[in-house]
């Protein structure tokens, strides 16, 4: 399709599926299910958490983009409810993260129990064989585990 | 501040006074995994209080945003509780701080993000799912800790011992959180002890240790009387603003 027959909504959305997570780059800020709400006048974005640092950044990645893009006119917001889960990424990015070595997070946020939470799967070998090394990682989405099949130490994204 | 602002402030005082002093940790934690533990809990207490304290600024109405909160106020004008600015001491001690300040937030938060003022509900909801995590951060140390070596025992027990007379503060209500309470934003915290008690108690089981013996309650925070430890964490905290005000990079 033309992108000249899109909305304006619509060619906002293509725009943001192009913005990286600075912290993540291998996922746009639409893959991570940062991005609430589109409509032609208005962007809706949440923070993943209230405290990551990136949040500010992304902001200016958003803004940034739709400036370059002719959409200087359309205002960006910033909604806390309902708070953002881990359930918002989208089965795209779920891969995405995968294939760039970061455990995706299992869906089910909504009642987090943080023991007895399923093994994650390696992202390198695939195996189920895996451990928790330490619940916070090198970002406050992530924690760092281990693989007892490869041995490779690597990152899951918190189901949160 | 009304009393309404204030109630925001108090939350967001006793974040950001967290937050420092986990931060003070950053590159001498035991070990790496410690550390960015730590950093991690600090950034998620940081950001709380960049949520409450905007709000105090907004309810208030004279233009002071977060920053101006936390940078531009004196000792006598901050409102967090005794237990956040305790100093780190050794490792068993920021535990312990940890470890009953978490507990505390994980029920107040459930709580409060069920309040009708949706300001206040919004910021609650996302806190309480990180809380989460710094309880249960707390709770496996203190265990690892009590049920350890014979070293790291009494390590936990004087980490327990010099906090555990700031805890009723927690709880304690005064006309600000009575105001709070008739506005629709505020939970009832003495309501919260027996739950808080059953958590601490189940987890000092784990850790085969018992809850230090009751003792007579340190409170003032919440009305601007602090230790003299407080004054010492704004003047590192608050140094840039105070030496070149207005400074923005």
């Amino acid at each position: 399709m033309a992108v000249a027959m899109l909305s304006g909504a619509d060619r906002i959305r293509r725009i943001l599926a192009d913005v990286p997570d600075p912290e993540i780059p291998c996922v746009s800020v639409v893959d991570l299910g940062i991005v609430r709400d589109v409509t032609e006048a208005c962007v809706t974005i949440t923070p993943t958490y209230t405290g990551c640092p990136a949040t500010i950044a992304i902001e200016q990645a958003i803004r940034a983009a739709l400036d370059a893009n002719g959409f200087s006119h359309v205002a960006l917001m910033t909604a806390l409810s309902p708070p953002w889960t881990t359930d918002w990424i989208s089965d795209q990015g779920r891969e995405k993260l995968r294939a760039y070595g970061i455990a995706p997070p299992p869906k089910g946020a909504g009642s987090p129990s943080l023991k007895n939470a399923t093994p994650a799967e390696c992202p390198r070998c695939g195996s189920n064989d895996t451990g928790e090394i330490s619940r916070f990682g090198s970002t406050p989405c992530k924690a760092l585990w281990r693989c007892k099949a490869c041995a490779e130490p690597f990152d899951r994204f918190k189901c949160h | 501040m009304d009393a309404l602002a204030t109630y925001a402030l108090r939350m967001g005082d006793d974040s950001l006074i967290l937050g420092q002093r986990l931060s003070e940790w950053c590159g001498h934690a035991p070990a790496l995994e410690v550390d960015l533990s730590l950093a991690n809990v600090a950034l998620d207490q940081i950001g709380q209080a960049t949520h409450f304290l905007g709000l105090a600024g907004e309810i208030e109405g004279k233009g002071r945003d977060a920053d101006a909160l936390a940078f531009r106020r004196d000792v006598m004008d901050f409102t967090n509780c005794l237990l956040v600015e305790q100093p780190n001491g050794d490792f068993a001690q920021t535990i312990a701080r940890q470890f009953l300040f978490s507990h505390y937030q994980v029920l107040l938060f459930a709580e409060l993000s069920a309040v009708k003022d949706a300001r206040f509900a919004a910021i609650a909801a996302k806190a309480a799912k990180e809380v989460t995590y710094h309880a249960a951060l707390a709770s496996d140390w203190v265990v690892r800790l009590g049920d350890g070596t014979d070293e790291s025992r009494a390590r936990m027990i004087a980490g327990l011992d010099w906090m555990w007379r700031f805890v009723d503060e927690l709880f304690a209500l005064d006309e600000v959180d009575t105001a709070a309470l008739e506005a629709g934003m505020g939970v009832d915290k003495m309501a919260l002890r027996s739950a808080w008690d059953h958590r601490i108690d189940a987890v000092l089981a784990d850790a085969t240790l018992e809850g230090p013996a009751p003792r007579r309650a340190v409170l003032g925070g919440r009305s601007g009387r602090h230790s003299e430890h407080l004054g010492h964490l704004l003047s590192e905290m608050q140094f840039l603003q105070r030496a070149y005000p207005g400074a923005t990079w």
